[in-house]
């Protein structure tokens, strides 16, 4: 058995404000060292999978220079390997995607070539590892047309922001809704399904060309849901989505303080979590540095105090700053005696010397990249 | 002029004064810095200096050295054309035969360098911790119309009985070879690194090669009769940062100087970076008890205890109320709850367990071997494994895969070696 993977990153998430002004959220920097889009590309190469085509639309710089050859994921490969698969104009169509499903109806060409027979569909806004190996078995077993991944998700997550599904015993999915106002139960679908790949072009083939949606679940699948096998398989690790807002982006970095989560992501056995790598010295800590519960990436020169925070690569952190609560992407300086809390602070920021950016919890503040303050 | 030049790496040698750091791997593979390997900087100067045709000589352990170079890619020495190739002795008609010395290394590959027809040979060493722009040199070379130049540097005059001295004329000629001299004539020390007319070193090569007499050795046989032959060989004076890191002492030494404020090495120049192969791991995780100054934390470590002038290297845990001063920790090194270590190496793998006092006590002679160990530093070697509260004093030894039932109690008086028993 053969699969194909496909990576929604075109989205730009326009919760995630001065975020993704320039960048795709799937480019989202985290962790430290990561980029969002690192987990799932990951995951895929873990469980097998080489083939693996990436969609993008919004500004995505930054994805491409980050993927390039698909070096670091061993997806410089003679067959297969890593496809950047973005919108293109011909004689007929210039057309951007307007939507998941469109994206994939206009990429038919990639599905149609590739040898594989299965198709997994992620997105490249979700932070959990995962081997896909399990979902493969479970969907052969029922002998499923369309498997979706679910989770049953607690509080922190928005009540309504996610699609629910209904199950029967066996994992057949009986309904799904949309982001409902008043969820039936907490099982979320995750956004990953595994199909068939001639199903799933039939399917594309009899929708998009006459539809008036465009969504792969919602005008492609769900519709089908009483003809079809679906099944749904549960997920019980670690999952988030970026996409879903400055607040939840803030709280998956923090969530990396906590050592479970920690391990989940990066010490489980189920798939090594690549990234580009930038060949920087490990990071130094001087004499009067202090740094508590935080993490502090390759690169950093940190002088002043870190408390809960997650501070990228190359980053440096002068005598007499603070820094709690917050989130520094790369190449930011914070100069002597500047004080950040409750910040995010987007790649080569500058405080100047003596500034204060104090956020609140609920009231993060967010400064774009390069801004100097 | 860059395509004419390549690369030949030495990095055969066994470093027997770093005792249990090289017990399994070639000092090239030593690692250094938190994260990097000996040989990465010699690599990387390689690459930054656009020689891409490099040649990596190899011969004692090379398993570790071979998996580490691999096909080049974190140095960008995966090419179509050149790149890097591992050569390691081989057998012929007339039976095997081990690289008898430097020089003869290079002859034994004397195809494999006709083949990659450069015009200029560059002699390099994988045990020196540098930054050298090559090009600066072969400018040098080429302006003099050398037939051989040799990089030096100014040392002072009560360690030149540790090098080989080169005394020069005011054209910067080598007129004198004194190889590690009681009384130097001069302070201009040789650093290893040579480039060679290809055409002119090949001959020399051939006649060294039939020399019953000789060690062939670049240091010993040819360089002293390139200055018999009155042939033009120029001295080529280096100032920038260069380090021997051939003893404990020294590797520890050069090792903590990354942690000063602004080390004379600098790893943060992006024009010319130090690459590596590293395992992927996450960024160092700080704990809520951690305290950790003047030190080095690389990626994928755990830190809840207290580090100060230190360099932990990828993958190390330190327990919490665990103290580490003026130690070097290699990859994966645990270190559990109330342990302490002064002035320690701690070669990869190896786990230090609850309350073990390392570097503790007065100096004594180390009973195994005095030579290589001669400093307050302790050394453990590679997946060695502490028991709990036992006591390590100074100048100890524990060797690589050292279990529990190996020590007799839990005190290591200073000087002492633990062995595996049986």
């Amino acid at each position: 058995m053969k699969v194909l993977g496909m990576i929604f990153a075109g989205g730009r998430g326009t919760n995630l404000g001065l975020l993704t002004t320039k960048r795709a959220s799937a480019a989202l920097p985290m962790a430290g060292k990561y980029r969002a889009i690192d987990f799932t590309l990951s995951n895929m190469v873990a469980s097998g999978i080489n083939r693996i085509g990436v969609l993008t639309q919004y500004s995505p710089r930054s994805l491409i220079d980050h993927l390039g050859s698909g070096k670091e994921w061993d997806l410089d490969r003679k067959n297969g390997g890593l496809i950047l698969l973005q919108p293109y104009m011909d004689l007929n169509n210039a057309l951007w995607y307007r939507g998941t499903g469109d994206a994939v109806h206009q990429n038919m060409t990639f599905l149609r070539r590739s040898d594989e027979d299965y198709v997994l569909i992620g997105s490249g806004d979700h932070i959990y590892n995962f081997n896909y190996s399990d979902l493969f078995n479970f969907h052969f077993s029922r002998g499923a047309d369309v498997t979706f991944v679910y989770k049953k998700l607690d509080e922190s997550y928005g009540h309504n922001d996610y699609g629910i599904i209904e199950t029967a015993e066996d994992g057949r999915v009986l309904s799904f809704e949309e982001k409902p106002s008043d969820p039936k139960n907490n099982n979320a679908f995750l956004g990953i399904y595994f199909i068939n790949k001639h199903l799933l072009m039939d399917l594309l083939y009899n929708t998009i060309p006459q539809s008036e949606g465009f969504d792969i679940l919602l005008d492609v699948l769900i519709p089908n849901i009483k003809r079809l096998r679906f099944y749904a398989y549960e997920f019980d690790g670690y999952w988030r989505n970026v996409k879903k807002g400055i607040n939840e982006y803030f709280k998956i970095n923090m969530d990396l303080l906590n050592k479970d989560v920690r391990k989940s992501l990066f010490y489980s056995n189920k798939a090594m979590i690549h990234t580009k790598l930038k060949d920087l010295p490990p990071p130094k800590c001087t004499g009067t540095s202090s740094i508590k519960n935080s993490i502090i990436s390759d690169g950093c020169i940190v002088a002043g105090r870190v408390v809960n925070s997650i501070i990228s690569r190359g980053v440096q952190v002068k005598a007499g700053a603070l820094v709690e609560n917050s989130i520094l992407m790369q190449d930011t300086v914070v100069e002597e005696g500047a004080q950040v809390k409750y910040s995010i602070l987007d790649k080569e920021c500058c405080v100047r010397t003596e500034k204060r950016l104090i956020g609140r919890k609920e009231d993060l503040l967010v400064f774009e990249k390069g801004s100097v303050i | 002029m860059k395509s004419n030049v390549m690369g030949m790496i030495l990095a055969g040698g066994q470093g027997t004064r770093l005792g249990v750091l090289t017990e399994n791997i070639a000092k090239p593979a030593v690692p250094f810095g938190g994260k990097y390997r000996i040989i990465d900087f010699t690599l990387s100067n390689c690459v930054n200096s656009g020689i891409f045709k490099v040649g990596v000589l190899t011969q004692y352990k090379p398993h570790k050295l071979n998996a580490h170079i691999g096909i080049g890619r974190p140095w960008d020495l995966d090419r179509k054309g050149g790149g890097v190739t591992v050569l390691q002795p081989y057998t012929y008609e007339e039976g095997n035969v081990w690289f008898r010395g430097t020089a003869d290394a290079i002859y034994e590959n004397l195809d494999f360098v006709d083949n990659m027809n450069p015009k200029y040979l560059l002699i390099l060493s994988g045990d020196h911790i540098y930054s050298m722009d090559y090009m600066d040199m072969l400018n040098f070379h080429i302006s003099k119309r050398a037939k051989a130049t040799c990089a030096c540097m100014n040392v002072p005059l009560e360690e030149t009985c540790r090098f080989g001295i080169m005394v020069t004329d005011l054209e910067r000629k080598i007129v004198e070879f004194q190889e590690k001299p009681k009384h130097a004539r001069s302070t201009l020390a040789s650093l290893g690194i040579y480039i060679f007319n290809w055409e002119y070193l090949r001959q020399l090569l051939i006649d060294d090669a039939q020399n019953e007499k000789s060690s062939h050795d670049f240091g010993k046989d040819i360089i002293p009769r390139i200055v018999e032959d009155d042939e033009k060989l120029f001295a080529y004076e280096f100032e920038g940062y260069w380090r021997d890191v051939g003893t404990i002492k020294s590797y520890w030494e050069t090792n903590l100087e990354l942690v000063q404020s602004i080390p004379q090495l600098n790893l943060y120049n992006n024009s010319w970076k130090f690459f590596t192969r590293t395992p992927e791991m996450p960024p160092a995780y700080f704990g809520d008890d951690s305290v950790v100054i003047n030190s080095m934390v690389s990626e994928g470590c755990e830190i809840r205890g207290v580090a100060e002038k230190s360099i932990l290297s990828q993958g190390v845990r330190i327990g919490k109320g665990a103290i580490i001063k003026n130690s070097i920790l290699l990859t994966g090194t645990v270190v559990e709850e109330g342990a302490e270590i002064y002035n320690t190496i701690i070669a990869e793998n190896s786990y230090i367990g609850k309350n073990v006092k390392i570097g503790m006590g007065e100096y004594a002679e180390n009973i195994e071997d005095p030579r290589v160990y001669n400093s307050d530093i302790s050394v453990v070697g590679y997946n060695a494994t502490i028991p709990d509260n036992t006591v390590v004093g100074k100048n100890c030894v524990i060797h690589s895969n050292v279990q529990e039932n190996d020590f007799e109690s839990n005190i290591v008086e200073s000087g002492q070696s633990i062995f595996i028993r049986g």
